[in-house]
């Protein structure tokens, strides 16, 4: 089932005006706060009515202004999980988690085991939302909406209330029912390490328009889209294989052949990994260097150099069939002379790869 | 405190038009209450007003309005003595009315606010679990609300209990039928040698006033407490 909608309104400050589509699997809408990220979930939900606009769920038509149908949200079977969980605060989890149900039918339940499996909620089925931490209130919530039948999921920055621990324990869950579930999901999130571990499509969205949309490593690594992504944030997805874990806390990564060792990596070998490299964490030398504290040394080719206004550059390196991004300055791409097709080496800091930009891959290789 | 049988009559007369006064009135207030805190409307400005104008009109005023529209010679008294065989004019019934009308705008207001403090958004998450407005009122909204609707009852029940001015004036003051507990202070004051009765049945009132007050204030803080803990 597919999602599809076109979506305009007129606001005080910006007009919304957006079309998309969203297939299985995770969709993401980054945008700066203020960008109708919000709005075009709540439309799709049936919260807010467009000035203009239609949504259509597979064969159903949900909202279309010009015919005067719109399916109340009630109706519409889509899972909502906001930003601030929204738990009942009179309900217990149990209660709350199987509130949808009562409206989706008996079969609403069936999955319930299976999904307080998935989401670590089993131990906290009697307590209150108020007794709850973060983390688990959305865990609930997102339990909750899983267990109404739903036909997708719209996620509203479901992280952005949780601090960076709160943040890391829900991740892998998201990345869990990323893995197992078949239901289209629109994310919305202004936190472009969310984004690139959880969705395989990115739309960036700016003033209420989408600016470039496509897949999400591409699209992180292409220059054009780093006014949208922020130059701090600019950076590369790279898929990794995990080789091996050494005894001193680091592990092995393969990355189309190449090594790569990070700290801090929990999954097991074999597995396959998606890390977010930012550019500005990646140094280019053309020469292999000797005696430097870095071990992560890989032979490159560069495929672009970009520049913005500013006196930075970011270029675009082959490594394989992936692509990393480097920023660095225009000065220092001049005095080394820089240019497509030159082969050089690219340098990654271990360290400087937070563990949150370390997530499981959907598609598991071994 | 011993009572004398006249003065049992006031208070047990009291309590039973009290407790029929906010029977009646609650569920209308719940209605009046949601259309105010959540609806906008043409006319809502003037819902307000009327359900609040008997906090500000003279009781005696109210009280003579409810005799010309629900004597038995008012348009409203005689169709409901004609058709519903119900006669409210100096009768317990009559007080109910007067009761009933005095304290709704307490009773509204306390819902009122109750519902005001329900964050509008949990009903929205209930809406896109499937519910229908109807269940999201009842499973979400009345549920968080129930502290506030007894708030409110606590002081409407005081209110009618206290209520004297619109009272006398529609169904006067009439031992064991319409004497309430005001009344019949009122009516021992008028008397030589009987201040020891009033004097007993203000100590009474002033009990019940209190208390109710307090009642009400405490449930006010647990539906905070409630809905704080989101």
């Amino acid at each position: 089932m597919t999602l599809r909608a076109r979506l305009s309104h007129s606001f005080a400050s910006f007009d919304l005006d957006v079309e998309l589509e969203v297939p299985p699997g995770v969709t993401a809408v980054f945008g700066p706060s203020g960008s109708g990220k919000t709005t075009i979930i709540n439309m799709i939900a049936g919260l807010v009515q467009p000035d203009q606009g239609r949504v259509h769920l597979g064969d159903d038509i949900l909202l279309d202004i010009c015919a005067n149908t719109c399916v109340p949200p009630h109706k519409r079977r889509m899972g909502y999980v906001f930003q601030d969980g929204r738990l009942f605060p009179h309900l217990s989890v149990a209660r709350n988690i199987r509130f949808g149900a009562r409206f989706a039918g008996l079969g609403a339940l069936a999955q319930e085991a299976d999904v307080i499996d998935l989401l670590g909620i089993g131990p906290l089925m009697d307590r209150l939302p108020g007794k709850l931490s973060g983390g688990e209130r959305q865990r609930v919530a997102l339990a909750r909406a899983l267990l109404s039948s739903p036909r997708m999921l719209l996620m509203d920055e479901p992280l952005a209330a949780l601090d960076g621990p709160r943040k890391d324990e829900v991740l892998p869950y998201l990345e869990a029912l990323r893995n197992e579930t078949d239901l289209p999901i629109l994310y919305v999130s202004h936190a472009i390490d969310e984004v690139a571990r959880l969705a395989g499509h990115l739309i960036l969205l700016h003033q209420g328009r989408i600016q470039m949309q496509g897949p999400t490593a591409k699209l992180l690594s292409e220059p054009g889209a780093l006014p949208y992504v922020g130059l701090r944030e600019a950076g590369s997805i790279l898929t990794a294989q995990v080789v091996e874990h050494d005894p001193d806390g680091l592990t092995q990564l393969d990355v189309s052949g190449a090594k790569l060792v990070l700290p801090g990596v929990s999954v097991e070998e074999g597995e396959t990994l998606v890390i977010r490299v930012l550019a500005q964490d990646v140094l280019i030398s053309l020469e292999y260097p000797k005696g430097l504290s870095s071990r992560n040394i890989m032979a490159v080719t560069i495929t672009d150099i970009h520049k913005g206004d500013g006196p930075g550059v970011v270029t675009t390196l082959q490594l394989g069939e992936q692509s990393l991004l480097a920023r660095i300055t225009a000065r220092a791409a001049e005095e080394l002379n820089l240019r497509p097709g030159l082969t050089c080496f690219a340098i990654i800091k271990a360290t400087t790869v937070p563990r949150s930009s370390i997530g499981r891959a959907k598609a598991v290789t071994s | 405190m011993i009572l004398r049988a006249e003065e049992w009559d006031a208070l047990a007369l009291s309590l039973k038009v009290s407790f029929w006064a906010v029977v009646i009135s609650l569920p209308l207030a719940i209605v009046v209450a949601w259309l105010l805190a959540r609806r906008e409307f043409p006319g809502k400005a003037l819902l307000s007003a009327l359900v609040h104008v008997p906090l500000v009109l003279p009781p005696v005023v109210t009280g003579y309005l409810l005799l010309l529209t629900f004597g038995r010679n008012g348009a409203v008294g005689r169709w409901m003595e004609d058709t519903l065989g119900l006669v409210l004019a100096f009768r317990w019934t009559g007080a109910v009315l007067a009761a009933a009308i005095m304290g709704f705008p307490l009773i509204v207001r306390a819902i009122r606010l109750a519902i005001e403090a329900v964050d509008p958004r949990l009903e929205d998450a209930a809406s896109t679990l499937g519910a229908p407005p109807v269940a999201r009122f009842f499973l979400v909204t009345f549920p968080l609300i129930i502290p506030g609707i007894l708030a409110g009852a606590v002081l409407g029940f005081a209110k009618a209990i206290g209520e004297f001015g619109a009272t006398i004036t529609f169904v006067a003051n009439i031992p064991g039928e319409t004497q309430t507990l005001p009344s019949a202070v009122y009516s021992f004051l008028q008397v030589p040698g009987a201040e020891g009765s009033a004097m007993r049945l203000v100590v009474l009132s002033l009990c019940v006033a209190i208390g109710a007050v307090l009642v009400s204030e405490w449930l006010s803080r647990r539906v905070a407490e409630r809905i704080g803990r989101s």
